[in-house]
């Protein structure tokens, strides 16, 4: 017994800086495999602070870049309203429509949360991002992040005020994708290299690509709405081992200056997993 | 002003300036990534004990790690050069300079050609296991080649910079004081 205790006296730093270790790559493991942690919850919330802050003077200073991408979202928008598209024939008439605006509520699938992006890292290998709108807010895990120009990732993390999006730039994500003109699907992952440009894998050859295709968000997701952009074609590559192209797709959100974003909560999810759990039971 | 109340300023200082200023920069190259924070264990006073030390080292990475939501990653790196520092500092230094001399390592307490083996080796150290961690999921060799290269050495041109912006005056420690 005498020896136990001498070996550790005489190996205490060794002991202790080993266990600091363990300690540091269990945490860094187990929070990898299911971005779960209760003290990241609270860290969020502290650390958040200082990005708030920091978030105040930063947007200053893209003001006018935001201001033109929010403007070029607002024209996309008022493009579509209804009343920009007149029948030249008289056999319709404009009526002002008497139906409650949201006649509609009741199936609605997709709901749209503004969220200020007030954290966000594009040099590391699992990329996050910190938006300034949390579970009190009605932000849940699992929800996609849409900015003004396309995908930004999906919510992993969650605390009272703010929550954390893993971006497309993260070894664990990936998207369904499509291709807008061809509709193969695919994968979107990141290889970790270039915050510019990620990867769509999948992509039968049978289908004809071309440079500056656009790469959207398909349907079979419960996560993501159908048909955001996620990026276009920069480069098409032939996949040596299976006969398939492995694409190179420049973003469409510029991470570097991603401001302003979107959580979207699909209303119908719930439902949804329902029913898949019950399918999966029987 | 007092040693503690100094180091207690740097730490603050350093985790804020990597995460607001150096975190902030666009990347240059997919190697490169700017990394100045763990000078602060590098200049951690001699006196410190190995258990206060490592300790220090931890919770030093674990502050930085809750900004970049990488829970334990910076963390083990620093725990790591911090348990490495007093071999090193042993290795480069007599005995008595750190008993009797001054009071955390600098170029003029070790003198320039020490100091910067100190530096050089920490640095790399660090660059080398953090980078191992990353490329333990990625899994490209010339990736983790290339960029423990390029990161250490913009991390020695931040440090040098530092160095040199930043003349820390490096009292001698007598008897009275």
């Amino acid at each position: 017994m005498r020896n136990v205790f001498l070996f550790i006296a005489r190996f205490s730093n060794l002991l202790f800086f080993l266990f600091l270790q363990v300690l540091a790559l269990s945490m860094l493991f187990r929070y990898n495999k299911y971005h779960q942690a209760a003290y990241m919850n609270v860290a969020n919330e502290v650390t958040g602070r200082f990005y708030v802050r920091y978030n105040k003077i930063e947007t200053y200073f893209s003001l006018q870049k935001e201001n033109e991408k929010l403007r070029m979202q607002n024209a996309d928008l008022l493009n579509k309203l209804k009343s920009d598209f007149a029948v030249p024939d008289s056999s319709m008439q404009l009526v002002t429509d008497t139906f409650r605006v949201d006649s509609l509520e009741q199936y609605r699938k997709f709901l749209y949360l503004p969220a200020k992006v007030i954290g966000n890292a594009v040099d590391g290998q699992n990329n996050f991002i910190t938006l300034h709108r949390g579970s009190k807010q009605g932000v849940d895990v699992n929800m996609a992040v849409i900015g003004p120009e396309g995908v930004v990732g999906k919510i992993v993390n969650v605390s009272p005020n703010m929550s954390v999006a893993m971006s497309l730039l993260h070894r664990k994500n990936s998207v369904v994708a499509l291709l807008k003109k061809g509709g193969g699907f695919g994968e979107v992952t990141w290889d970790g290299k270039d915050p510019r440009f990620v990867t769509l894998n999948n992509i039968p050859r049978t289908i004809k690509v071309a440079k500056g295709d656009t790469v959207v968000t398909s349907s079979y997701s419960d996560i993501f709405p159908p048909g955001k952009v996620v990026g276009y074609v920069a480069e098409v590559r032939e996949d040596k081992s299976s006969s398939t192209y492995s694409l190179k797709v420049k973003t469409a959100t510029d991470f570097y200056s991603v401001q302003h974003a979107f959580v979207v909560k699909n209303i119908q999810k719930a439902e949804m997993d329902s029913l898949m759990s019950k399918v999966k039971k029987d | 002003m007092s040693n503690l109340v100094r180091n207690i300023i740097r730490f603050a200082f350093f985790i804020l300036f990597q995460v607001f200023v150096l975190g902030k920069i666009p990347p240059l190259h997919q190697f490169v990534v700017p990394y100045l924070y763990f000078l602060f264990i590098l200049w951690l006073p001699f006196k410190i004990t190995r258990g206060a030390l490592l300790l220090l080292g931890f919770l030093f990475g674990l502050a930085l790690d809750l900004f970049t939501k990488t829970p334990g990653l910076h963390a083990a790196a620093c725990t790591l050069i911090a348990y490495v520092r007093p071999f090193l500092i042993s290795l480069l230094m007599p005995k008595e300079a750190t008993e009797i001399g001054y009071s955390e390592p600098s170029i003029t307490s070790m003198g320039f050609v020490p100091y910067a083996v100190y530096v050089l080796v920490l640095t790399f150290l660090h660059h080398s296991y953090l980078v191992f961690m990353e490329w333990l999921h990625f899994g490209n060799f010339l990736y983790f080649i290339g960029k423990v290269f390029a990161t250490t050495a913009i991390s020695l041109l931040l440090i040098l910079i530092t160095e040199t912006l930043f003349v820390r005056k490096a009292k001698y420690r007598t008897n009275v004081a």
